[in-house]
């Protein structure tokens, strides 16, 4: 599973981060989302959906 | 067309069926026909959608467009439209992409879950002094002046860099242009008085911009990129600081008298200060205070959940229909903090879901667990028929909540 970010789309809400802070991060100018692991694996691959799931701007996709 | 849901026969804004439900329309419509005509006070009519799935598709779908300004925008409010400042820049709250993006990504730096985790800290004193001073109370004390409303002021004045002394002068004029029953032009001139307030502050800021606030910040990072606009960062000013304290002190006296209605789900928190965090999105969903703000006018004729919205045509966005859609929230009249419901949309959804709502979280989180560790023995001090709810205003709330601390 490959996490895809359209930091074009995000508008950095920062739903990302709370679901799984050491998958995602924002960067600090304007806060749009950072991917830290593209590839996330067991339970951080379950939080990945979540974020999908719940970013307000679609701005997160995943390739199973 | 089934004969309730003719336009105009059900119309908007339609009142709460008790403080704790929305309008029992809301689930009729849903159920009968989700996306459905409903009339306005100005005698023209809106699109309500009220599916959990709906409101998220036409939220994050451009061609609905958050513009006020719009001729055909849905208002809510008799003589809203007229009332407009045409001198007030536009917010970006109102804004439509391409202008929205940038606008809102020049501020979202302050507001990154690390930066709300910064203030942490400064938040905790704020809510400890608050609460010394409630202990300090001999009897019975209303926690929205002691509590709900001093904390959000306190934080968002500091944050934005306007003085806390002056929190009376907007905070009585914030609460007059959300009333839904004042005149508009009362609305207007409370409207009047916090821009000018703004005005002359963000005036004085320009001479000496600090970095130890927002507006100063703004102010000295624009000016570098060689994009600052007063009027601008005047209309940034007053949306941060209406937005900033108003919906947060609601949320904390509806949390407070509904965990103390639900002990169960109190117990939960307090056995577990960790569930906190989940707990704060079931109080999100469960009041939604901001549940119509979520109009839009369609600048395309756009299909949803099998209706065509034509190009003008308004749209509510009904978050508090949507958040107690059963297809997305099981029993979802019942409060159960254990449920996940991080897909609320309580902050709205798509491009224009809440700048501020990290904030929220904060210092929602923070004091909850500070208020019930130190005073365990807290209770609402009279009968739940007596309460003052914001039956009246844009956003749901409390006008006070009378508790005693022993």
């Amino acid at each position: 599973m490959k996490i895809i970010a359209d930091t074009g789309r995000c508008v950095g809400a920062g739903q990302c981060v709370l679901t799984d802070p050491e998958v995602f991060d924002q960067t600090e100018d304007d806060g749009t989302v950072i991917v830290l692991v593209s590839e996330p694996m067991g339970a951080a691959a379950d939080h990945a959906r979540d974020a999908v799931h719940i970013c307000p701007s679609q701005a997160l996709s995943l390739v199973e | 067309m089934t004969g309730v849901m003719e336009t105009a026969d059900l119309s908007f804004p339609l009142a709460r069926e008790c403080p704790f439900s929305p309008p029992k329309e809301y689930k009729e419509i849903r159920e009968a026909e989700p996306i459905s005509k409903v009339g306005l006070p100005d005698g023209t009519w809106a699109w309500a959608i009220t599916r959990h799935e709906d409101v998220r598709a036409a939220l994050s779908d451009p061609r609905f467009s958050a513009d006020r300004t719009n001729p055909n925008f849905p208002m809510l409010v008799q003589g809203q439209r007229q009332n407009q400042n045409p001198d007030f820049e536009k917010t970006i709250l109102s804004m439509d992409a391409p202008e929205h993006g940038p606008a809102r990504r020049a501020v979202l730096g302050e507001f990154t879950v690390r930066r709300m985790e910064a203030l942490r800290p400064r938040i905790q004193e704020i809510v400890d002094e608050r609460v010394d001073a409630m202990l300090a109370a001999d009897g019975e004390i209303d926690l929205v002046a002691e509590l709900s409303l001093p904390v959000p002021s306190l934080v968002i004045c500091e944050l934005l860099g306007v003085p806390y002394s002056d929190h009376d002068f907007f905070q009585v004029r914030t609460a007059a242009m959300l009333s839904r029953t004042r005149t508009p032009e009362a609305r207007r001139e409370a409207f009047d008085g916090v821009v000018g307030y703004l005005d002359k502050l963000v005036t004085t800021k320009e001479a000496a911009p600090s970095d130890g606030d927002l507006l100063g910040r703004q102010i000295i990072k624009l000016r570098e990129e060689g994009t600052y606009h007063h009027g601008k960062l005047v209309s940034l000013a007053f949306l941060l600081l209406v937005a900033g304290h108003e919906t947060t002190a609601n949320m904390i006296s509806l949390s407070t008298l509904a965990l103390l209605r639900n002990p169960e789900q109190l117990a939960i928190i307090k056995a577990d200060p960790g569930k906190t965090l989940v707990a704060i999105e079931e109080l999100l969903r469960y009041f939604t205070i901001v549940d119509a703000a979520t109009a839009r006018v369609a600048v395309a004729d756009v299909e949803i959940g099998g209706v065509t919205i034509k190009k003008d045509e308004g749209i509510l966005a009904l978050g508090y229909s949507a958040n107690r859609d059963p297809s997305a929230f099981e029993n979802p009249d019942e409060l159960d903090i254990d449920r996940g419901a991080r897909h609320h949309v309580a902050f709205g959804f798509g491009a224009h879901q809440c700048l501020g709502q990290n904030l929220a979280r904060m210092e929602l989180q923070i004091v909850i667990d500070t208020l019930f560790k130190r005073i365990p023995e807290l209770k609402i001090a009279v009968p739940e028929t007596e309460l003052p709810f914001k039956d009246d205003a844009f956003i749901f709330g409390l006008y006070a909540l009378p508790v005693t601390c022993e």
